[in-house]
């Protein structure tokens, strides 16, 4: 299957530049890559926003035929570049549409299929190839369960969802149990995964969510310094200059010192108000060992209602001073690299001196994953329970 | 004449809003191009919308939408404009246009958030009502994701404001909807852990100015004090440590309320005043003296609002918190009547043809007549759908929105 794929990238490649250069609606035959060119150079506070507005409306006229190098431009393009290539390929395929013009229907499929390209330009394509062609949902989604957009994903998981639920209604708990364990494989979201486990657990299935998820579970843990009146989001206290876990430190209520804690909840909520104590005005810092495999690219990925400060290998890589305005799985989603061996991750985690009802929550969830939200584990990591290959993303 | 000189204000209301209009956009009094209006005022000038209807009474057309949204519609030419988030993530933004009479969707256009998408379930991506100058939309998401396209779904510039400052975000949702002044767009950003307010070129969204803001959570959205003269244009930022007035066009400041203002509710001027939900309500004239701060011609603790913004009509300015809606004289903030309608509100009135609009999260709209000495509901209008959003008033009728589905409202 891989080398199928490969393959077809590559003719893709050859397909696209040769229809580069056979698009014949332009005067010159390199104009829609140099338009394509000038568009993934804009940048961050409008950089090369003039110039790649008029390069749209301008690629905006091609014919249908560029819409395959349009969509191959996404892999490299920033998050801004990529949005006024989907404004070309969307007004191409308005114009094409109601002139009655064809589709290149078979690129698009192919585009769609080839797991290399990138995931919102293939989701782009399908949402094309869907106005002309709505088999290709059926098509198409149900073996999308383990691709790489995390939509796709979603999709799929949906429509075995939705099948193990009318099995389960009709009687068929063992079928439904194997579709369930089935979605598991490709559910990343949250609502989704809680509507697998439930039913799961009910047929006796014992299943590791943490692990599932990537969430880091246990850490080591000292303080509470002060945070009165949320000036201690700005201190530095000892552990950001070092890590020491046999060091006592000056805190807030006295000498602090470096504590283990784990959590047991599913979705890995380490709780600090309930675990360890309702501090108010309070700064804790967490700090755990994550071994990688290989130096590698993932993303850390927090939930939180507190402020907070994120360092991995004593490099400060994102921070937020925001205090309870909600907390979700995936709030925050901070790109790192991570060396091969040993990494040290260090969260410091601030309490403000809120009295609302509201305003209690003192708890933080981690976890890290790719891109596309399917788990990474560190190299030691295992599930606490037998884990089938069906219910690992 | 000093630069707060704002609109004389002997000008009859009517007279000046049309005025404001005009100077602001050049527009004819058909389109409402923005939240709560042209001059953000709420009020439709010269347009008769119906005051029954039902799900087989007075709808024009009703038509399915594809993503979630309290952004209201907004009304140019002959079509609307309504932005929308979808996804999981509401992390899908979509922009569409529809024709005004018949409700036919003739353009869509997708984009993917650049900034953070997570709102409160109650509120969407989609919060911001995008706002027009005639020639362009300017669509603004709750993710800082700002998008220029043409009338006709033509990109023109995307700029993703969370990309350039990271941290501006809330993660209840933001909410504040961008005004045009001129040829600059401004939007205000205001959370915990950044804030700014910025000023871009409309038609290559390059910055203008930009200005660091409190670091106070803020939904409220800026507004326009128009001058006869467009070079003395400002706009208005108000937020918890008060309203500040810059030049729309550089972002120098021109003066500063300094009383703290409400967070959601936002400021309504009429005939050059300026109504403020600070202290309950304060009423403000502009000095002659840029660099001094303006007058309060009266306040009244009375006149709180809840998250609907006041409205100025016909002399008398109206505030809603909770289910009552307060009626005062313009002219000396005394209480005039008030009516205790039923359930929660989230949308702003809005006003035309002698008649207040106030519509319910539970879909109910009371239509109130105000030509009295009391108010009067005449109807009470059921759709059946959460209704979050700040209706438009345009063509005779009247646009708006639910999650799922946008109707006109006509005779």
């Amino acid at each position: 299957m891989t080398m199928t794929r490969v393959d077809c990238a590559g003719l893709l490649r050859t397909v696209s530049i040769a229809l580069l250069l056979a698009t014949p609606t332009l005067a010159h035959a390199a104009e829609p890559a140099e338009l394509i060119s000038t568009i993934k150079s804009v940048d961050k506070k409008a950089k090369g926003n003039s110039e790649a507005g008029r390069a749209v409306t301008e690629l905006s006229q091609a014919e249908p035929a560029v819409l395959l190098p349009v969509l191959a431009a996404f892999h490299d393009a920033n998050p801004l570049a990529a949005n006024y290539l989907r404004s070309a390929v969307e007004t191409i395929v308005d114009r094409a549409i109601a002139a009655k013009k064809t589709l290149p229907r078979k690129l698009l499929e192919s585009f769609i299929t080839d797991l290399k390209n990138e995931p919102q330009a293939r989701r782009l394509a399908f949402e094309i190839l869907q106005r002309v062609d709505t088999s290709v949902v059926d098509r198409l989604i149900p073996g999308m369960l383990t691709d790489p957009s995390p939509l796709f994903r979603r999709d799929a998981v949906a429509r075995l969802l939705d099948l193990a639920d009318r099995l389960g209604k009709e009687g068929q708990p063992d079928l439904a149990g194997t579709l369930y364990k089935r979605a598991l494989t490709g559910a990343t979201d949250d609502d989704q995964v809680r509507a697998i486990a439930k039913p799961l657990r009910k047929l006796g299935e014992k299943l590791d969510l943490q692990y599932h998820f990537g969430f880091l579970t246990q850490w080591q843990i000292v303080g509470p310094f002060d945070n009165t009146k949320s000036k201690g989001f700005n201190v530095a206290y000892p552990p950001e200059e070092k890590i020491d876990l046999k060091a006592t430190i000056k805190g807030k209520l006295g000498p602090a010192s470096w504590k283990p804690y784990k959590t047991t909840d599913d979705f890995g909520i380490l709780d600090i108000a309930k675990q360890i104590s309702p501090y108010k005005g309070a700064v804790m810092y967490c700090t755990t060992e994550y071994k990688a495999k290989a130096a590698s690219s993932v993303q850390i990925r927090i939930g939180t209602p507190n402020a907070w400060k994120l360092w991995v290998n004593g490099r400060l890589v994102f921070a937020n001073e925001e205090y309870h305005r909600g907390m979700k799985l995936d709030q925050y989603s901070v790109p790192v690299t991570l060396r091969a061996g040993s990494n040290t991750i260090l969260l410091k985690i601030c309490q403000n001196e809120q009295e609302q009802d509201w305003a209690q929550r003192y708890q933080f969830q981690i976890r890290t994953c790719n891109v596309s939200g399917i788990a990474v584990h560190p190299a030691d990591s295992a599930a606490s329970l037998p884990q089938t290959k069906e219910s690992r993303p | 004449m000093t630069r707060s000189t704002a609109l004389p204000i002997v000008l009859h209301p009517v007279t000046a809003i049309v005025l404001t209009t005009v100077l602001v956009t050049g527009l004819t009094g058909a389109d409402w191009r923005q939240f709560r209006g042209n001059d953000s005022s709420s009020v439709a000038p010269g347009e008769k919308p119906p005051v029954t209807w039902g799900e087989t009474e007075n709808i024009a057309w009703k038509i399915p939408l594809s993503g979630r949204g309290l952004s209201g519609p907004i009304i140019v030419g002959d079509r609307v404009y309504l932005t929308s988030s979808d996804g999981f993530n509401q992390d899908r933004l979509l922009v569409e246009c529809f024709d005004v009479k018949t409700g036919v969707r003739r353009w869509r256009r997708s984009f993917q958030a650049t900034g953070r998408t997570q709102c409160h379930p109650k509120m969407a991506n989609a919060t911001p009502t995008p706002a027009s100058d005639g020639k362009r939309i300017f669509a603004f998401f709750s993710s800082n994701d700002l998008v220029c396209l043409d009338l006709d779904g033509n990109l023109l510039w995307y700029r993703g404001l969370t990309h350039d400052y990271p941290n501006a975000s809330n993660s209840l949702g933001m909410a504040s909807s961008p005004v045009v002044i001129g040829d600059t767009v401004i939007v205000q950003v205001e959370s915990q852990s950044e804030s700014f307010a910025t000023g871009l070129d409309v038609t290559t969204g390059t910055t203008r100015w930009h200005r660091k803001q409190h670091r106070f959570d803020n939904w409220s959205s800026p507004i326009a004090l128009i001058n006869t003269d467009p070079a003395r244009n400002l706009v208005l930022l108000q937020n918890m440590v008060g309203l500040t007035a810059l030049d729309a066009r550089t972002g120098k400041e021109a003066w500063h309320y300094d009383q703290p203002a409400s967070r959601t509710p936002s400021s309504v001027v009429a005939d050059g005043t300026i109504y403020i939900p600070s202290n309950g309500l304060t009423v403000v004239r502009p000095a002659t003296d840029a660099n001094k701060p303006p007058q309060i011609a009266w306040k009244n603790n009375r006149f709180s609002s809840g998250t609907p913004s006041p409205l100025v009509y016909r002399g008398k300015v109206f505030t809603m918190n909770g289910p009552i809606v307060k009626c005062g004289d313009t002219s000396n903030g005394k209480l005039l009547w008030q009516l205790r309608l039923k359930g929660a509100f989230t949308s702003s009135p809005v006003a035309a043809d002698g008649h207040l609009y106030y519509f319910g999260e539970n879909g109910m709209t009371y239509v109130i007549d105000i030509s009295g000495a009391k108010g009067k509901i005449v109807s009470e209008n059921e759709l059946g759908a959460t209704i979050l959003c700040t209706p438009a008033i345009a063509d005779n009728s009247v646009f708006v929105r639910s999650d799922g589905h946008l109707w006109k409202i006509s005779r």
